[in-house]
């Protein structure tokens, strides 16, 4: 709607020479080391290209060299905001391509556990989209809840952000003591947070004429390109890894979906928030029912997985996380591939640009809520 | 009160060796523009410190606690820092339009500080008859300062910055000049002393005659400064840092002071012309104990009426995401000239009225017109309530001109979110 017109307005502009603006990598606002390559008409973007590769580690060879049970923590590197997801499409497309049955409290930890993670990938994203759009303030508000989940993290992991979080077969060891009562305590805090939050931005006027009609994309278009996440699901589409394919413990969970309507970073914007608070009804339901029992199973001393290939997904913080591996019946993989959301949801970023000023692309980048580590892996 | 009574040894002192109009129009002048000029550094350097400790408690953290008690020293080691850095300057930069640019900024804020009134008598550097036209003349100098800056850095974020800060400085002039016009008619003089002693004999602030104006004033005076929610010359998530992107060390931060010292600037303008400056209700009676005293009050309270102008700048930043280019452009153009033309009309009209209505069946509203406009109590009574209706119309006026812009009603294009609760195990549902 507001391409349009701004298209309109264009031709009526006096003929100027286009300005080619080499945004990244280092620049602030392109959540690491993404390089946008703008071509300007005055300040309106006419087109747009991505570079990525910057932050290339090699992931996917550096897994072909190593025991199945060992690539895990490279997976936590991937998407270093949310280590905990990530780890978690690792040792699960093991364990079901093994075919190993997990009990059932490690089931629900980990759904706990990688739903506190969805949270504090969502704070950090709320943070540094806010601060894109120059809400500094609310930064350090995110932080500081995202700090309370990151003890957590400290106390059970042994590590804050890359946490090893996941063993193939269930978890390295059961909850620490404490955990019930910091979990519920988070719990119990975090709606009036967000609320808090809610109050400085959703119906502030400038956020509003910010993010509205800003970065549009309607569902088809969404489809067609691959996205995944709250991307995806702010143009309405309901698309969801733990509805549509639930692992993990959320076949138990009742929650919704939330879902936008015209597909604009306002809608995505609704839609991250109001999936924290689903994710808190999550984890309130985990915790409520969590089972008594081992979160171990028993594995062989060498992990080898039957020939053959094997596909599976989760919903990262991101979108849907995807794992393809390939194996030769030894102990390491023959070919692994990753599906990164961020990546795929990067493709969009030219077609939601073109027609917009400098200042929405950094809006847009910021919704798309990428993470540069995946998308190089 | 002995603290103050060197003031009047030292000019006695003076005239052992000069003669009077030596001492009256050289000597003291540079003695007040020296602790003018000190003394605004030291507020600009400290401006920065309280804005850190502000944003800070709005943060929920506690900001610059290391150096000194507090991190009280926090400005002086950041100045030190400063001048010790490198002066860097780009191999393809334009070298003398890049080496000059601050100064021209730092010059332009302060050299308005020489009409400013800090208070009666001899806190003021230069009673000019023309200071508020001067002062609006001398701060849009400031624009060249960010247009070269940003235009000889050969950087293409330099430049955005300096063409951005370009138009935005000029369009926000407009409307910052017309606001005041409302206060002016009031006051009848553009002399800044003359607008306080017109708002001291009329016993009252003309922010009530003028609340229109003081909230247009307030506004453009911001965006004027590039301060946030209008910083986008130098927004740091889209250009970096704006014009100021390729300087460092000294000459970046004589930028930094140009701006505190044009918020200090803005906020004295806005203190003594919608809130009577240094003038406060029964302070006068000091001036008969003792005259020193009475001075120094009076610029205890302009101080005060400047810092909380500025804290208004601090709050604003702190809580408010940034506008972008064109809505800046929108809200100069679309909300503020046409609100400050028409609060000129209204202005115009009230005063009009009022004047008509003295003498009509015995009515009495204008008590003296020699210094500014005085008005009797009915007389204020009815120019308040056209203050207040004032807005009002404004409002009505511009909703009629904007009705149809896209970013009008924002509040109800906002949209609720749905929920769905997909059946388990369903692949994609399509919702619209």
């Amino acid at each position: 709607m507001h391409q349009v017109e701004i298209a309109t307005t264009q031709e009526t502009l006096l003929d100027s020479p286009e300005m080619t603006l080499n945004m990244g990598p280092q620049h602030p606002s392109t959540h690491g080391v993404l390089r946008v390559v703008l071509k300007l008409d005055g300040e309106t973007v006419i087109d747009l290209d991505c570079d990525i590769g910057y932050l290339h580690r090699g992931m996917e060879k550096i897994a072909e060299n190593r025991m199945f049970t060992m690539i895990a923590p490279y997976w936590d590197r991937l998407d270093y905001i949310a280590a905990v997801s990530n780890g978690l499409v690792w040792v699960e497309t093991v364990e079901q391509m093994m075919g190993l049955e997990v009990p059932k409290r490690a089931h629900y930890l980990r759904t706990i556990l990688t739903e506190l993670n969805r949270i504090a990938s969502h704070l950090l994203w709320l943070a540094t989209h806010a601060l894109d759009i120059g809400a500094v303030t609310v930064l350090l508000w995110a932080l500081r809840e995202r700090e309370e989940i990151l003890k957590i993290f400290e106390r059970q992991f042994g590590a804050r952000l890359t946490c090893h979080a996941w063993r193939v077969g269930g978890m390295p060891n059961d909850a620490y003591d404490d955990f019930n009562k910091d979990v519920r305590q988070f719990v119990n805090n975090f709606p009036t947070r967000l609320d808090e939050y809610e109050t400085v931005l959703s119906e502030n006027r400038i956020w509003l004429s910010r993010t509205v009609g800003i970065g549009v994309i309607s569902g088809p278009e969404a489809i067609a390109i691959g996205l995944s996440g709250p991307a995806l699901r702010g143009s309405g589409v309901a698309w969801d890894v733990r509805k549509s394919r639930p692992y993990a413990a959320y076949a138990d969970m009742d929650f919704d979906i939330p879902v936008g309507e015209n597909g604009d970073t306002y809608d995505r914007y609704l839609v991250r928030l109001e999936e924290m608070r689903q994710s808190r009804r999550i984890i309130d339901q985990a915790l409520e029912n969590l089972p008594d029992g081992p979160v171990n199973a028993k594995l062989p001393k060498i992990v080898k997985l039957p020939v053959g290939d094997y596909y599976h997904s989760i919903e990262a913080p991101k979108g849907e996380i995807g794992c393809y591996l390939v194996s030769d019946g030894s102990a390491q993989p023959y070919r692994v591939r990753v599906r990164p959301p961020s990546f795929v949801n990067l493709q969009a970023l030219r077609q939601m640009c073109i027609g917009h000023l400098v200042a929405d692309v950094v809006a847009i980048i910021g919704t798309l809520d990428i993470v540069l580590g995946e998308i190089d892996r | 009160m002995l603290l103050l009574a060197p003031i009047n040894f030292l000019d006695e002192f003076l005239l052992r060796f000069f003669s009077a109009q030596t001492v009256n129009f050289i000597v003291w002048p540079l003695i007040q523009i020296g602790l003018v000029v000190t003394l605004v550094a030291l507020w600009v350097a400290y401006a920065t410190y309280l804005e850190r400790k502000i944003s800070a408690f709005m943060q929920a953290r506690l900001g610059p606690m290391r150096v000194g008690l507090w991190g009280l020293l926090q400005p002086i080691a950041d100045g030190i820092k400063l001048l010790a850095k490198e002066d860097f300057i780009p191999d393809k930069a334009d070298r003398w339009i890049f080496f000059f640019a601050p100064y021209i900024a730092v010059a332009s804020s302060f050299i308005v500080f020489s009409v400013v009134p800090f208070g009666p008598d001899w806190a003021v550097i230069a009673d000019v008859n023309i200071g508020l036209l001067l002062v609006l003349a001398v701060s849009s100098v400031g624009v060249l300062a960010l247009i070269l800056a940003g235009w000889s850095s050969n950087s293409k974020y330099a430049l955005l910055g300096g063409l951005r800060s370009s138009a935005q400085m000029v369009s926000y002039e407009v409307s910052m000049g017309l606001s005041l016009i409302g206060a002016l008619m009031f006051a009848r003089t553009l002399s800044l002393s003359g607008i306080i002693g017109a708002q001291g004999s009329d016993t009252i602030w003309y922010v009530l005659y003028q609340p229109a104006g003081f909230i247009i004033f307030l506004i453009s005076g911001i965006a004027e400064n590039n301060r946030a929610p209008f910083d986008l010359p130098e927004a740091e998530s889209e250009l970096v840092a704006g014009f100021h992107t390729e300087y460092s060390g000294m000459r970046w931060s004589l930028f930094f002071m140009a701006e505190y010292a044009a918020m200090v600037v803005v906020s004295a303008v806005a203190a003594t012309v919608f809130l009577g400056g240094w003038y406060f209700p029964f302070v006068n009676r000091l001036d008969s104990i003792n005259h020193n005293l009475f001075v120094a009050v009076s610029l205890l309270i302009f101080l005060t009426k400047c810092a909380i102008i500025l804290y208004v700048y601090f709050w604003l930043r702190w809580t408010l995401p940034r506008f972008r280019y064109d809505q800046l452009m929108d809200i100069g153009w679309k909300w503020l000239i046409p609100s400050a033309l028409i609060n000129i009309v209204l202005t115009a009209i009230a005063v009009f009225v009022v004047q008509a209505l003295d003498g009509w069946k015995g009515m009495k509203t204008i008590e003296a017109m020699n210094m500014g406009l005085n008005l009797t109590a009915t007389g204020k009574a009815i120019m308040i309530a056209f203050g207040i209706v004032g807005l009002f119309i404004t409002g009505a006026l511009l909703s009629r001109i904007n009705w149809r812009s896209r970013d009008f009603n924002l509040r109800t294009q906002r949209r609720n979110i749905k929920l769905v609760n997909v059946p388990q195990g369903k692949p994609a549902v399509q919702t619209n």
